[in-house]
């Protein structure tokens, strides 16, 4: 096969592209440019751009940087900022496999010729006997990525290969190490790449939107509190609220932003029986109500037991087996079948 | 998985990308030979070893004085075409401060000293000529430096500079006028098209010389500052033992290029206007971007455009997916200018000429050379239409873009 190697400049698509090459795939690699600003290391800096193009000059396979800063910045960056500021708590990596990896670059690839997109994510492609595929969890469960996966349909999915999706993190740095691939030693990716360690979520957030100080209150509505940008807080959230210690923990149970208020409360005023989602996405067509489900709330959580509790046009609600913590707005929810992914959605306000 | 695997075919370079960069020429490697083998010194040294160094560097000095029409004092070696820019616009401004002045379509190393120094853009009319009418109401008795390039890297719009500097004379006569040289020194008459301008900048790479070294010509009485303090070569202007084997490489081959201008521009420009003409009628609502006004050729005063280049918008595409297509069929072309990622950059020279970003991302450059031959027109022909048909197909809303025109 022709296949389009997505090298981020990291160890993992690093091997990916090696395996590729190894199983005799025809391969090209392309990094994606995609943030234009500041940046720590990031998916996109030049100095990751060098490392996947000194990889592919090890490989002997060409390397080309594409652009689409323009899409980045329309579908990851105005959805993070529009998302805090109606006081949801965004997930960027989602948002740029649903509208880059594995749509934009996905279409680019498609139209001059390649047959699929590999990247270095760990997870799984799966074929069913009925021809269909599913995402499924990667052998390393400390570094499965299948709940920032769970945007991929059918379409993308029958175009998608995840190489180093069957090995653990150490079988992926072993191999590069003996392949002496320059990035086997390097740091695993962490936290949003287009926001700078130096400036901070809040710095960057406080350049694009107005962040508006508010008032923390408890559960009987008594002020005991100030945040300087509400527009930060999660519900969840328990440290960087400025609250006494001592006493019972206090959870953040619910961010207003309109009204400026963050209420807090005991672990059990988190708690909550099911949750709204909407964006959906299905693996394989909607699961009908009443299919029980194992639902993932963040990208190395727990998966809880639950069930399908009722579905409309374009949302669905999920009952919890036994009471949950709150999910913040924003956030995805990912529904498995054992490990695989059946489909997922956004947690609606 | 199906096993068989598509291994490409390994095709004859069809290169068409001169404007990056154009092949060595034949001359510059035999003057260069001596000065990367047997031959060694420091120009700057007291003894016969460096004297003969000397010897070398000055001959070339002289070279590239006869063809830019200056004194061989005039002539400070560079690193190259962007120092050479640099030295000119931080140079001249440290000298003389004072409001700066460049045209909008300036390459980036015009472009940035300028904005560093607080200097300001004048605007270019719709085939990306200075509009001198702005010019005119920009200048004042302030402005102490203006810039406007020889000739566009991008779409190859002869500027007008002659009429640049006549307007700065009349409106600040105090002012020094920069002029960017480094795409029109392989195919102008530098002596005639930067006659009045104080500063030149030349790069040697794009005539067919070594990468790695340029010329500013600075002419007597202009006020510059250096950028570089040490030995004080040059001039002072320029410190750094000079690049021998890169000097007298540049002199040769802007000799040569001299030497073969009639003959080659007469040609290349034939060559080039069969690809635009074949292009534009076999790919829809392709559209030329520096119109199609006359080339400059040979002998000719009046001309619009460099004869190598050709810069096309393609509606309904995306340069990026056209290039990857290019590249793999073996044609080696270029969209607009990229950074230091690789990555193609969203072109400010289309963005001012009023281009729309759905046109101006389809664009194209393709820019022939003294090695050019109807065989790469002939390839190219063969290989862009496919190609641009191809990704219409993959993208859906194609027939909007073809009906839309440039703004």
């Amino acid at each position: 096969m022709k296949v389009l190697a997505a090298m981020s400049g990291g160890v993992d698509s690093s091997v990916a592209a090696a395996r590729l090459l190894a199983e005799g795939h025809h391969v090209v690699g392309v990094t994606m440019k995609l943030w234009g600003g500041e940046s720590d290391t990031g998916c996109c800096s030049v100095s990751d751009v060098d490392d996947a193009r000194r990889v592919a000059q090890q490989l002997g396979v060409a390397h080309h940087v594409w652009a689409f800063t323009d899409d980045f910045d329309r579908h990851v960056v105005d959805h993070y900022v529009d998302a805090h500021r109606r006081g949801a708590t965004p997930n960027p990596c989602i948002e740029c496999n649903r509208h880059l990896k594995f749509d934009r670059l996905l279409r680019r690839a498609e139209a001059v010729g390649f047959d699929a997109v590999a990247t270095g994510h760990h997870a799984r492609v799966v074929e069913r006997p009925d021809g269909t595929r599913r995402l499924a969890r990667g052998a390393d469960r400390a570094k499965d990525q299948s709940y920032v996966l769970y945007v991929l349909g059918q379409p993308e999915l029958a175009r998608t290969l995840l190489p180093v999706g069957e090995m653990t993190k150490d079988d992926v740095r072993a191999e590069a190490e003996a392949l002496g691939l320059r990035t086997a030693g390097k740091p695993d990716s962490q936290d949003v790449c287009f926001i700078t360690s130096t400036t901070g979520r809040q710095g960057f957030l406080g350049r694009r939107l107005e962040l508006r100080p508010g008032r923390i209150v408890d559960e009987g509505g008594h002020d005991v509190g100030s945040v300087d940008a509400v527009e930060l807080v999660t519900v969840g959230q328990r440290r960087g609220l400025g609250l006494p210690g001592g006493g019972t923990p206090r959870y953040v149970v619910d961010v207003d932003v309109p009204g400026a208020t963050v209420r807090v409360g005991p672990e059990r005023a988190l708690l909550c029986d099911g949750v709204e989602l909407e964006r959906l996405v299905w693996a394989n067509g909607p699961l009908p109500v009443g299919t029980p489900v194992e639902a993932q709330c963040s990208a190395h959580g727990r998966p809880r037991p639950g069930i399908v509790a009722a579905d409309g046009p374009a949302s669905l609600a999920l009952r919890f087996d036994e009471p949950q913590r709150r999910v913040a707005a924003g956030q995805s929810v990912v529904l498995y079948a054992g490990d695989e992914v059946v489909g997922g959605g956004t947690v609606v306000r | 998985m199906p096993g068989c695997e598509t291994v490409p075919v390994p095709e004859p370079i069809t290169y068409l990308d001169h404007a990056a960069t154009t092949p060595l020429r034949p001359e510059a490697r035999a003057a260069m030979l001596p000065w990367l083998g047997e031959r060694f010194g420091n120009p700057s040294g007291a003894h016969r070893v460096a004297r003969a160094a000397r010897q070398a560097v000055d001959e070339a000095r002289d070279a590239v004085a006869e063809i830019v029409g200056c004194r061989p004092g005039d002539v400070v070696f560079t690193s190259g075409g962007t120092e050479a820019d640099n030295l000119a616009i931080r140079g001249a401004h440290a000298a003389r401060p004072g409001a700066v002045l460049c045209s909008a379509v300036e390459h980036e190393a015009v472009l940035k000293p300028v904005r560093q120094v607080g200097g300001t853009t004048v605007a270019v009319d719709q085939r990306g000529a200075l509009d001198l009418d702005a010019l005119e109401d920009a200048l004042s008795p302030e402005v102490t430096l203006v810039s406007v390039m020889a000739a566009n890297n991008e779409i190859g719009t002869v500027q007008p500079v002659a009429e640049a500097v006549e307007l700065v004379q009349r409106r600040a006569p105090e002012a020094v006028v920069h002029t960017d040289a480094v795409q029109a020194a392989a195919w102008l008459d530098l002596t005639a098209v930067a006659g009045g301008a104080h500063l030149i900048a030349i790069s040697s790479h794009k005539v067919g010389g070594p990468q790695g070294v340029g010329t500013l010509v600075v002419r007597p009485r202009t006020a510059l500052r250096p950028l570089l303090l040490g030995g004080g070569q040059e001039r002072e202007l320029r410190s750094g033992t000079h690049n021998v084997a890169g000097i007298v490489g540049m002199a040769a081959a802007l000799r040569a290029a001299a030497a073969g201008r009639r003959a080659t521009t007469g040609r290349v420009a034939a060559l080039r206007e069969r690809l635009a003409s074949g292009l534009l009628a076999e790919i829809p609502g392709a559209v030329e971007t520096s119109g199609s006004g006359a080339t400059h050729g040979a002998g000719g005063t009046a001309g619009r455009r460099l004869p190598g280049t050709l810069h096309l918008c393609i509606p309904g595409i995306e340069s990026e997916a056209l290039l990857f297509l290019l590249d793999e069929a073996g044609v080696c072309a270029s969209a607009a200018s990229a950074c230091a990622s690789g990555a193609q950059q969203a072109s400010h020279v289309l963005a001012a000429m009023g281009v729309t970003p759905a046109l101006g991302s389809g664009a194209l450059r393709l820019s022939l050379g003294w090695t050019s031959t109807a065989a790469d027109v002939d390839r190219a022909l063969d290989v862009i239409p496919p190609a641009v048909a191809r990704l219409r197909g993959a993208s859906a809303p194609v027939a909007q873009h073809v009906q839309g025109s440039r703004a």
